[in-house]
């Protein structure tokens, strides 16, 4: 049986650059922003990196096919470099190959960076899913929106749970306005003004039920980590350590999309995803030992659910969860510290790595006026894709006793 | 008027399958369609329709095209086809998305519509028992190549020496043929835009007022050459058995035949036919929705909708019967029938190899599982609908919508599938057909 990666990895340094609307600046320099953070954190010099991992999600419209904008943007030392595109997961993805690389012993020290452009595509929302997206599905697949499918979602759990849309949607406005709170603290994050129920409630809708202030911001950004082995990074006289407990992803083999067991209303994959990583790191009971989440908020429903998938909210507890504050900043369970998707921003392809560096600064006591008292463990999640066919990914961080 | 996603491929392939309702579609040996609106210069419409019906493969299809009485023509065609003994059962569908200009009376004319008649020698519920045929010359209107609209002669013109002669010339022709008197006709179809002439010319061969059949342009306007089928479908759904059916289609000449309905009329299984398909109209009465259909005005649809449609025709061949003819697969280890075929079973309990057959869910009862309506999307007539659509018998997926009541969506809601425009590769003129779930209203219910 597998050992897991629990703690044969930890993390060096840390990059991640502001999140917005980032006219100034292309892919390239997003990638240096967070380079040199990264770098100056980690204490070493581009020629200390053994091999690299870069995450882009769509690249036709910032630095096209293959790894290559990377190594020219960093002027990396001739090393290797892979490119990695995983839908919503790929920031994660791109930190699990470093990650697995070093664990491996195929090289000491390794870096992953995720970056989006997505400023340049000329219209609000993501990039539309053309024949680019596939010869077959694109003649099949429905005149869909992120938005409408997550939406999907609301509409099957309130049919399973026998729900008023009106409290659903009451129960996914305190979501987002958890988040805007939590962003108004964040520097980085997009969206800084907090906001209120009634403004959220009272927002256009983009696809019913979700309202505009369901759905996270479409922004640039880039994240970027450089992860070594505990021993490399005590020997450079690092002292408080974060190490990766858990790294997980779980892939759609077709079931929601096709077959009737499943109903709708939950992630198949998030749900598969977490018990692995709660095993992988030795969580018995994620409900009380995890300190603090960074979930994939790309709308509010998908927060919503989530929480049940995680198996910290019981099936169908999240309305009272939401409602009672238990993901709210001084809730039990923190969830989206630094604004989440929805006011940090959503580029998609950093942000696994931008989850990963909040919860790196909490774990630090970084975290600045967001701080948390004493967390012991952080969860990152991302879900890319749509509800019915997906790529979940985990990742558990700690502190490396 | 049709809905946007709805041209002359579409509305054969659905009144198709409601003719065929009930009959062993395998057994048809040739498809003849008839339109004055066809999708594809060159491409076989009929082909087109052919695969959305999943028809068997060994089949002729022919396109009828470049006049009015085309409609006619083609029934004519698998009239003799049968009665040659070539082939057992032709299906013969006619079909017309009509354009006109904003603001000329066409507009008050022209309608969208189609009708369907399987053919064949045994058991029929209307016995075919002449024609007669004129050819000629009168161009009362034309269309060019590469014209979007018609351009026509004086009415008076048209009325005194096109319908006024032709017609009672074809029709007197027929009927001398076979021996009979005009009184002796108990419905006459005859499309014509002028709605008093049909009486006239029945009144010069001696027919009888009250068997001069209802031109149907209060209820959904002249289907161009469609109109002479849709006329005689809505005939035959109140025509008793030995009622003689003279029908006269006009366009450069004219197409007389004449039917008589059988003691079978009156067994044929309930259908939608044009009386349903009336009965489940939706009403719309914004102008501004009826250009935009027809793409009468400049519309802006935002740069969402400049994605790039372009479709890989090797897939296009080799997913056929999956795009075309919705047709799955059924594991036959497990049963459980899925939407896309594949070669390993979806059935986690299963996942059984290259086990499927194919499954058709054209006509397999459905109910919407998860939806949302979306105004991000791009759409002709926001907001889009789509969900995921959970077939009873298994299998599911995610696909649009159409002719849905906005506002009136629910999970639960039983679905219809039908054929229509995915979308339309406006770059290369290529139209994209798939199928879509048709929310079904209690009022709509099939019998």
């Amino acid at each position: 049986m597998a050992s897991g990666i629990k703690d044969k990895v930890a993390i060096l340094g840390m990059g991640c650059t502001r999140f917005g609307e980032r006219w100034d600046m292309g892919a390239e320099e997003l990638m240096v922003e967070a380079y040199e953070e990264c770098l100056e954190d980690a204490g070493i010099g581009p020629e200390r990196i053994d091999a690299a991992w870069l995450g882009v999600c769509v690249e036709e419209i910032s630095i096209g096919k293959s790894s290559l904008a990377m190594p020219m943007a960093l002027r990396l030392p001739y090393i290797p470099v892979t490119r990695v595109e995983n839908f919503c997961a790929t920031g994660t993805d791109a930190f699990r190959g470093a990650v697995y690389a070093v664990a491996s012993g195929a090289c000491d020290i390794a870096l992953a960076l995720g970056v989006e452009k997505l400023k340049d595509t000329g219209y609000g929302g993501l990039p539309v899913f053309d024949s680019r997206a596939g010869t077959l599905l694109s003649q099949w697949a429905p005149n869909m929106t992120a938005p409408g499918a997550f939406a999907q979602l609301a509409s099957a759990y309130r049919e399973k749970y026998k729900l008023k849309w009106e409290d659903l949607k009451l129960a996914l406005a305190h979501v987002s306005a958890k988040s805007h709170a939590n962003g108004a603290k964040n520097p980085k994050a997009h969206l800084r003004r907090p906001v209120t129920v009634e403004q959220i409630l009272a927002s256009p809708i983009v696809a019913y039920p979700l309202g505009l202030f369901d759905c996270c911001r479409v922004s640039d950004g880039a994240a970027c980590a450089i992860v070594t082995t505990p021993e490399i990074a005590r020997s450079m006289g690092k002292k408080d350590l974060v190490s990766v407990k858990s790294l997980q992803l779980s892939v759609s083999n077709g079931v929601e999309a096709g077959h009737k067991s499943w109903d709708g209303s939950y992630f198949a994959t998030t749900r598969i995803a977490s018990k692995k990583a709660y095993q992988e790191a030795g969580i018995k009971n994620p409900r009380k030992e995890l300190g603090m989440l960074e979930v994939h908020d790309c709308f509010s429903i998908t927060e919503f659910v989530t929480m049940e998938d995680l198996h910290i909210s019981p099936e169908g507890g999240a309305l009272k969860d939401v409602m009672d504050g238990f993901y709210n900043a001084d809730g039990k369970i923190p969830c989206q510290i630094d604004g989440g998707l929805k006011c940090f921003g959503h580029p998609i392809g950093a942000s696994g790595l931008r989850m990963i560096y909040e919860m790196y600064l909490q774990l630090l006591g970084r975290a600045g006026e967001r701080q948390l008292a004493n967390p012991r463990y952080g969860l990152t999640h991302n879900l890319g894709g749509m509800p019915y066919m997906n790529i979940c990914s985990i990742s558990i961080v700690g502190r490396y006793d | 008027m049709c809905n946007w996603d709805e041209d002359s491929v579409t509305m054969a392939v659905e009144a198709s399958r409601d003719c065929l309702r009930g009959f062993d579609k395998r057994g048809v040996d040739a498809l003849y369609l008839a339109s004055l609106s066809f999708p594809f210069q060159d491409r076989q419409n009929a082909g087109i329709v052919a695969a959305g019906l999943n028809l068997n493969k060994e089949l002729e299809t022919a396109d009828f095209t470049a006049s009015m009485k085309s409609g006619a023509g083609a029934l004519l065609a698998g009239l003799n086809a049968v009665k040659s003994g070539d082939y057992r059962s032709v299906l013969v569908a006619a079909s017309d998305r009509r354009r006109t200009k904003s603001a000329w009376f066409q507009e008050m004319w022209f309608g969208d519509g189609a009708a369907a008649l399987l053919l064949g020698s045994e058991n029929v519920i209307a016995e075919y028992r002449g024609s007669h045929s004129i050819s000629r010359d009168f161009v009362d209107h034309f269309r060019g190549p590469n014209r979007e609209y018609d351009y026509g002669w004086e009415e008076r013109w048209i009325r005194d020496e096109g319908i006024g002669k032709i017609i009672p010339e074809a029709c007197a022709g027929l009927l001398k043929k076979l021996g009979l008197k005009g009184s002796e006709i108990a419905h006459f179809v005859m499309p014509c835009v002028f709605g008093r002439e049909a009486a006239a010319v029945a009144q010069g061969l001696g027919i009888d007022k009250a068997a001069v059949a209802d031109n149907l342009h209060s209820l959904c306007g002249e289907t161009g050459t469609a109109h002479a089928l849709v006329m005689l479908v809505s005939v035959l759904e109140r025509a008793k058995p030995g009622e003689k059916i003279l029908l006269a289609a006009f366009g450069q000449g004219c197409t007389a035949v004449l039917f008589e309905a059988t003691g079978t009329i009156a067994k044929l299984a309930p259908r939608t036919g044009i009386a349903g398909s009336l009965a489940e109209r939706r009403e719309e009465k914004n102008y501004m929705k009826y250009l935009t259909f027809n793409n009468l005005i400049v519309q802006e649809f935002g740069m969402r909708a400049e994605g790039d449609w372009k479709t890989a025709l090797t897939a296009q061949y080799r997913k056929n019967d999956m795009l075309l003819g919705l047709v799955g697969g059924r594991c036959t280890k497990c049963g459980t029938p899925q939407f896309p075929r594949a070669d390993i079973c979806v059935n986690p309990g299963c996942n059984a190899r290259h086990s499927q057959e194919p499954c058709e869910f054209a006509d397999l009862p459905a109910a919407i599982k998860t939806w949302s309506s979306d105004l991000l999307t791009f759409s002709v007539d926001p907001p889009a609908h789509y969900g995921m659509v959970e077939f009873a018998e298994g299998g599911q997926f995610m696909v649009d919508f159409t002719d849905h009541e906005v506002g009136k969506v629910e999970v639960g809601m039983p679905v219809k599938m039908v054929f229509r425009i995915k979308n339309v590769d406006t770059q290369r003129g290529f139209t994209r057909y798939f199928w879509k779930a048709k929310p079904v209203s209690p009022r709509a219910k099939e019998a």
